[in-house]
């Protein structure tokens, strides 16, 4: 049976303001759910929404129907998070860095693979501080691949990485999506999943409340 | 779990050595303030025995508060604080990895430093292993309570004064008990009270501290 993650009614206020309000969103096991949206209209909360690092001042996430928020770490198990921040030590190297993270979920002998995978193989001794900005989104993607998580939430991955690059994600995501994964991307540039991925324009949620009405959202 | 957590340790000791290293700084400042003293109070020998134990922990206090800002900050800055809020170990327990780090790099070299400056401030025979007693007892008490301190004040514009100000007080009963019982010690009375005290602060601060410093850095986050 086919998993189900799902958000109802979210609603996300961030800096004094209302991002969206009354947000929906569902994708289930081999599927891909595209984020896009201009500047500010929320992508990256919602992505953070959806890892359970950011709460939301409003709405539920569920799995499978039941209420995410009952099991945060059955969640964050279940995940793998690429945000803007690359999570990168300048003073390890390409191979240490990777092993680190890749160590916390136990995929420490998938490393080597994971790095070729991502085309840093030949530069895997190097210290990090010497990679491009493509490469350092290239070690954050590695993470990915290292170990193994059903749900994968990526902000703005094609951001800094050349065309060849953008081609080994979308390689990534359909083997993900064909193994039963599900995936969400928020992104600005376009990015070919085979064409059966969904698009969610988030711009279509933004809040038009300015404050709070009421004392029942502020919980 | 205790494998996670060895990882974590090993991770922050390695950065910290290829860093070129906060504990070496550390050892240096205290080095150094410590032997201020004697060219400020004048080199009297009765003068400098009095004040010996007082000076030599006071100094390891602001030494231990000096490599605090760089606790969580450097995580918090490169995102990995959020994969580690996700890693499959509770954040708590993460904490403690980094808080037991931080110790090995700081409490430990100051441990081995003090009885060198003690002897400088021509602190009497007695005196010395209750100071080394209250250093193993107390100096992991220092990390804990910091990182409180450090994690509370991520994301604040000159967060090293600030995490004085929170850190500083809440070292008070440390430094109280600590030289306590190092003076007991040398005025011939038995420092196991003081001793015993500074056992209570740690056994308290270790569960405690992880918990409130791990709610602190989720509210980061935020």
């Amino acid at each position: 049976m086919p998993n189900r993650f799902s958000g109802h009614s979210l609603t996300c206020f961030r800096g004094e303001r209302f991002v969206f309000e009354a947000l929906e969103f569902h994708v289930e096991s081999g599927e891909a759910l595209v984020l896009t949206g201009p500047n500010g209209s929320g992508k990256s909360s919602l992505i953070r929404i959806m890892a359970g690092l950011l709460a939301a001042v409003d709405g539920r996430l569920e799995w499978n129907g039941d209420p995410v928020a009952a099991t945060p770490e059955d969640h964050s198990a279940r995940l793998h998070y690429v945000g803007y921040q690359d999570a990168i030590k300048p003073v390890m190297t390409v191979r240490e860095n990777l092993a680190f993270w890749a160590g916390l979920r136990g995929g420490v002998g998938k490393v080597p693979e994971a790095l070729e995978t991502v085309g840093l193989g030949a530069i895997a001794d190097m210290p990090a501080q010497f990679l491009s900005s493509g490469q350092r989104r290239r070690l954050s993607l590695a993470r990915i691949v290292a170990s193994v998580a059903e749900l994968w939430l990526l902000d703005e991955p094609t951001v800094g990485l050349d065309r060849h690059a953008v081609g080994i994600l979308e390689g990534l995501v359909e083997r993900h999506r064909a193994g039963g994964g599900m995936a969400v991307l928020a992104t600005h540039q376009p990015i070919a999943l085979g064409g059966t991925e969904r698009g969610l324009d988030i711009s279509g949620f933004a809040a038009r409340r300015q404050i709070f009405d009421d004392v029942e959202a502020r919980r | 779990m205790i494998r996670i957590m060895r990882h974590l340790v090993a991770r922050d000791l390695r950065l910290a050595l290829r860093q070129g290293s906060d504990a070496a700084m550390v050892i240096a400042f205290f080095v150094i303030t410590v032997t201020l003293f004697p060219l400020g109070v004048g080199p009297e020998p009765n003068v400098l025995a009095r004040i010996a134990a007082g000076v030599v922990w006071v100094t390891a206090l602001l030494a231990t508060m000096l490599s605090l800002d760089r606790l969580f900050q450097a995580d918090y800055d490169d995102g990995s604080t959020d994969l580690l809020v996700l890693a499959p170990i509770p954040l708590e327990l993460a904490v403690l990895a980094k808080v037991v780090a931080h110790w090995m790099l700081t409490g430990l070299p100051l441990i081995v430093t003090a009885p060198v400056l003690a002897a400088l401030m021509n602190m009497p025979g007695p005196g010395y292993p209750v100071l080394i007693g209250s250093m193993l007892l107390a100096t992991p008490t220092l990390s804990l309570i910091g990182s409180v301190g450090a994690a509370l004040a991520l994301g604040a514009r000159r967060g090293g004064i600030l995490i004085s100000l929170l850190v500083l007080p809440l070292y008070i009963p440390v430094l109280i008990f600590a030289v306590g019982g190092v003076d007991a010690a040398i005025s011939g009375l038995t420092p196991r009270p003081h001793l015993l005290l500074l056992g209570a602060i740690l056994a308290a601060a270790l569960p405690l501290a992880p918990w409130a410093a791990a709610a602190a850095l989720r509210h980061s986050l935020r």
